[in-house]
């Protein structure tokens, strides 16, 4: 029990192994639990930044989808008046058709009734002079009352 | 009986013990009172070759574990060991704020293998002296902290290392002014002259002192691991001559058990104890105190 040379047989052996340790156990260790706690924070960092990103890029697919059924709705709602302003157009067109028909028909009628008119015209004057011959059976003269009737005529 | 039993607690307590005999020869002490005779230029064989074995296991095993450190997913003794070493390193960087790599890797070492040494004392205590004897070897005491030349070499190693950092962190101004000027201090402002007298004054009261408490540091260190470690090897002791009676055999198992289990608290402990004193007392000589 008396104190002897182990005392500093220990204190060599205790320098040794702290030296040993300082030197070829300590660092590693700490080196590989530093770096896997450093690989630890970067993935959930990782984790964290692909949440946000998911998040994200959820909001901008939302927008897009709503941009694309905001469009959808205008073009809808272009076709729909430019379906009304066709129908309009076309509805004033065929008016205006029936207008210009009409009015060619009209015009045509009159023709008719005037080339009627010319013709019977034309008929009277003869049946009149063909009635005033037979009337009068002869002794009119024919040249002399043709002015007359030509008048008649015009009156008709 | 009384006698046998004197015999066989002295025997376990006396280490194999290689010096200058009183012929002028060397050679391995034939018993304690020879053993004593041999002075300071003698060495404890048992003590050296348990701590030698022990602090080699300790490197070795975390050395193993440091070579195929990975930074990946940590298997087995690696697991383990970074539990230690985990633990260590956040009671040493709670209570150590100075920069100095030294100091958590020495208190992973304190901790680890003044714990191996303290587990000799679990190992029962007939074993191991038993097989030496049948190899030859007369003394064995297996519990190299039972021995006080251990314990107190590593705490006067701490020792030196406490003045070593002491002296770098303040210079030896600073360091012989620590132990000048601490704790009775002149007042401040006043009479300079006065301020020096008194100074003076207080020096060699405060030397004494201060010489004290630094000299008790590293004695309470190791004489606190020794005494609890040889107390408990004692009682381990005690409670083995109970196997040789046929009447306490069984009470003698029971106790036996039941120390061991509230022994492996102790050791433990005193592991933990002497490793967290050290990185305080390194840390208290790393402290720049304030003007003196």
């Amino acid at each position: 029990m008396s104190i002897n040379f182990t005392i500093l047989g220990q204190s060599i052996f205790f320098f040794v192994f702290v030296w040993f340790c300082w030197k070829f156990i300590w660092p590693f260790l700490i080196r590989a639990m530093r770096e896997r706690q450093q690989t630890i924070a970067d993935g959930l960092e990782a984790a964290a930044k692909a949440q946000r990103d998911l998040e994200h890029a959820e909001a901008r697919a939302e927008e897009i989808l709503n941009e694309a059924r905001a469009e959808a709705r205008g073009i809808v709602d272009d076709a729909r008046g430019q379906a009304v302003q066709m129908i309009d157009n076309a509805r004033t067109d065929a008016e205006s058709e029936r207008e210009r028909i009409l009015k060619a028909a009209q015009a045509d009628v009159a023709q008719e009734l005037n080339r009627a008119k010319e013709t019977l015209r034309g008929e009277v004057a003869d049946l009149a002079v063909l009635g005033a011959e037979r009337i009068l059976e002869a002794s009119i003269d024919r040249d002399r009352h043709d002015a007359l009737l030509d008048r008649v005529a015009a009156d008709l | 009986m009384a006698e046998d039993a004197g015999g066989y607690i002295k025997h376990h307590l006396t280490n194999l013990t290689f010096g200058q005999k009183a012929d002028g020869t060397w050679g391995i002490a034939e018993n304690a009172e020879q053993a004593a005779a041999m002075g300071f230029w003698a060495i404890h064989v048992d003590s050296m070759f348990w701590s030698l074995v022990l602090g080699v296991l300790f490197c070795l095993v975390f050395w193993a574990a440091a070579r195929k450190a990975t930074s990946g997913v940590p298997r087995g003794l690696q697991n383990g060991v970074e539990m230690i070493v985990d633990f260590i390193e956040d009671t040493t960087s709670s209570i150590f704020q100075h920069t100095n790599s030294l100091i958590a890797p020495m208190a992973l070492t304190i901790f680890v293998w003044v714990f191996f040494l303290n587990l000799m004392d679990l190992v029962p205590v007939d074993w191991i002296p038993g097989l030496a004897k049948w190899m030859g070897i007369e003394f064995m005491k297996v519990v190299p902290s039972t021995d006080p030349n251990i314990t107190l070499g590593m705490a006067f190693s701490v020792f030196a290392l406490i003045i070593f950092f002491g002296i770098k962190q303040k210079g030896v101004g600073g360091f012989i002014g620590e132990l000048l000027f601490h704790p009775f201090e002149a007042p401040k402002g006043g009479n300079p002259i006065v301020r020096i007298l008194l100074k003076v004054a207080f020096a060699p009261i405060n030397l004494v002192l201060e010489t004290v408490t630094l000299i008790a540091k590293p004695v309470s260190l190791g004489l606190r691991l020794f005494g609890n470690l040889y107390a408990g090897e004692m009682i381990f002791i005690l409670i083995a001559l109970m196997y040789t009676s046929a009447v306490f055999f069984v009470p003698g198992g029971v106790l036996h058990w039941a120390w061991a289990v509230f022994h492996v608290l102790v050791i433990t402990l005193q592991a933990f104890i002497f490793a967290v004193l050290t990185v305080v007392y390194l840390a208290q000589a790393h402290d720049v105190s304030d003007e003196h």
